[in-house]
């Protein structure tokens, strides 16, 4: 019962990855008890189980998940917001004002409209329907304030680092509250543009240097030197 | 050569390009260049010059072509008026909405189309220059194109053709044999999976010389398969060369 590659080697799709007694995991596909790759990316074992970490992917829905969607359009009874998967979601206007909808009373378009981006949690998803989005938890909604960056949804884990150690420095040493989109998209509010900025720029250096290990201190680095070069300028 | 070669091999059993019977034309390979699209490849298969793109998965417009149980795809292979000797009208001809429909569905197998109900996918191919077997090139730069877009797949689709000319099997036909010679077999091929997903004939072969085209013709796959999964990963490449740095 072999594996056929090394700890994080680089496969295309369709390679084979393992013979015999193994677990296909994610972006991998089992076939006559061979297991093989479905996706490029880098391929590993841990217990039975192979898994390819893909370097290509792109975010598809899931309950419960926390994504940030943009409003592309008033219906009669609702939104619908893309969320940079392959279906678009719909929101419920019952939803947003948290009481029964009447058409006659409520102006949908006042409440959101297209081009408004949003906060949402996933509510219901299913092979046979379109995402559900909700907003009536705390801390979902329309967004007012800070700025949006993208980065490919497979590289979220890496921007929350390891029990979230990188986001944590990342808020602590800017000042800025960000907010992950499972979809990929970010939201960073802070106090100043330049706080954002500084906050957008690391999160982009985690997406370039996504693969390599040590990252966190190399962010933290970073950070602290382009912090640096700000109070010079400031004192200038 | 415009005018129709007598001979299409010579005396040493070299050909009018001067391969031998069983030799490719030299085959280049680049993904991703194309930063609007999902995924991209672009080939150079002797002197055919192939784009391919991938857009996907999206949602399926217009909506009534969608399925309820799977993903689609839709392929759209097109020529360019100047891809070819003698301008071709950029309309799409029979030939090209056949070869969209074979391309298709011989990618068709090696995506997991169930994976994503009601959604779409679009491969555009556009022929910069053509000179025989674009069809085989077509599938090969398609495959590339949704394996960068992150479409799971269970297995690369390579192509390669083999034919008769002379009354000799030769593998890889460029434009003058195929249009000079007696047949042309494309295979698309599916190397990991040992699976053929595309097998056409064109001209008339006897039993024995169609199984010795369609097994050259697999070689041939099994040789641009090894160009068509390094061009992949070159694309990659940068970040698995980092990795080992650090743990070193």
């Amino acid at each position: 019962m072999p594996t056929y590659f090394e700890k994080k080697q680089l496969v295309t799709p369709g390679e084979l990855l393992a013979e015999g007694d193994y677990l296909a995991g994610n972006n991998t596909y089992a076939e006559d008890k061979k297991v093989y790759a479905s996706r490029i990316g880098l391929a590993n074992c841990d217990n039975k189980r192979v898994d390819v970490v893909a370097l290509r992917s792109f975010y598809f829905p899931k309950i419960g998940d926390m994504v940030i969607g943009t409003v592309i359009e008033v219906g009669f009874s609702g939104w619908t917001v893309d969320i940079k998967a392959p279906y678009t979601a719909l929101l419920r206007a019952s939803d947003v004002l948290s009481r029964p909808f009447k058409p006659q009373n409520d102006e949908l378009s006042q409440v959101l409209s297209g081009g408004d981006l949003i906060v949402a949690k996933i509510a219901s998803y299913d092979r046979t329907h379109d995402p559900q989005l909700t907003v009536g938890e705390p801390g979902l909604g329309k967004i007012t304030r800070g700025q949006i960056t993208k980065v490919t949804p497979s590289k979220i884990p890496r921007v929350i680092g390891r029990k979230g150690s990188m986001i944590s420095m990342i808020k602590q040493e800017t000042g800025c509250q960000i907010i992950l989109g499972l979809n990929g998209v970010i939201l960073v509010t802070g106090k100043n543009p330049d706080e954002e900025d500084l906050a957008m720029a690391a999160i982009q250096k985690i997406e370039n240097e996504s693969h390599t290990s040590g990252l966190t201190d190399r962010v933290t680095q970073f950070l602290k030197e382009e912090k640096a070069k700000l109070e010079e300028n400031k004192n200038e | 050569m415009n005018e129709k070669p007598e001979k299409l091999i010579d005396k040493k059993g070299l050909r009018l390009d001067g391969r031998k019977v069983d030799e490719l034309r030299p085959v280049k390979i680049e993904v991703g260049i194309l930063s609007n699209a999902d995924g991209s490849a672009y080939i150079e298969h002797g002197k055919n010059k192939i784009l391919a793109a991938a857009y996907g998965p999206r949602e399926m417009h217009p909506k009534h072509l969608s399925q309820p149980d799977r993903m689609v795809l839709r392929c759209r292979y097109h020529m360019a008026p100047f891809s070819v000797g003698e301008r071709k009208s950029p309309a799409p001809s029979r030939r090209e909405i056949e070869l969209s429909k074979v391309i298709r569905q011989s990618l068709e197998p090696s995506v997991f189309l169930e994976y994503y109900p009601r959604t779409g996918v679009d491969i555009f191919i556009e022929v910069l220059q053509a000179d025989g077997g674009t069809r085989c090139a077509s599938i090969t730069a398609a495959a590339l194109a949704l394996a960068d877009a992150g479409i799971p797949m269970r297995d690369l689709v390579v192509a390669c053709a083999a034919g008769k000319v002379d009354d000799t099997v030769v593998l890889d036909l460029f434009d003058t044999e195929d249009k000079v010679g007696c047949a042309d077999v494309p295979v698309a091929f599916m190397p990991n999976l040992n699976a053929v997903t595309l097998l056409q004939m064109d001209g008339i072969l006897s039993t024995e010389e169609f199984e010795k085209a369609v097994n050259m013709a697999i070689e041939g796959c099994k040789k641009i398969y090894e160009i068509q999964k390094e061009a992949l990963k070159t694309k990659y490449m940068l970040i698995q060369e980092e990795e080992e740095v650090e743990e070193e």
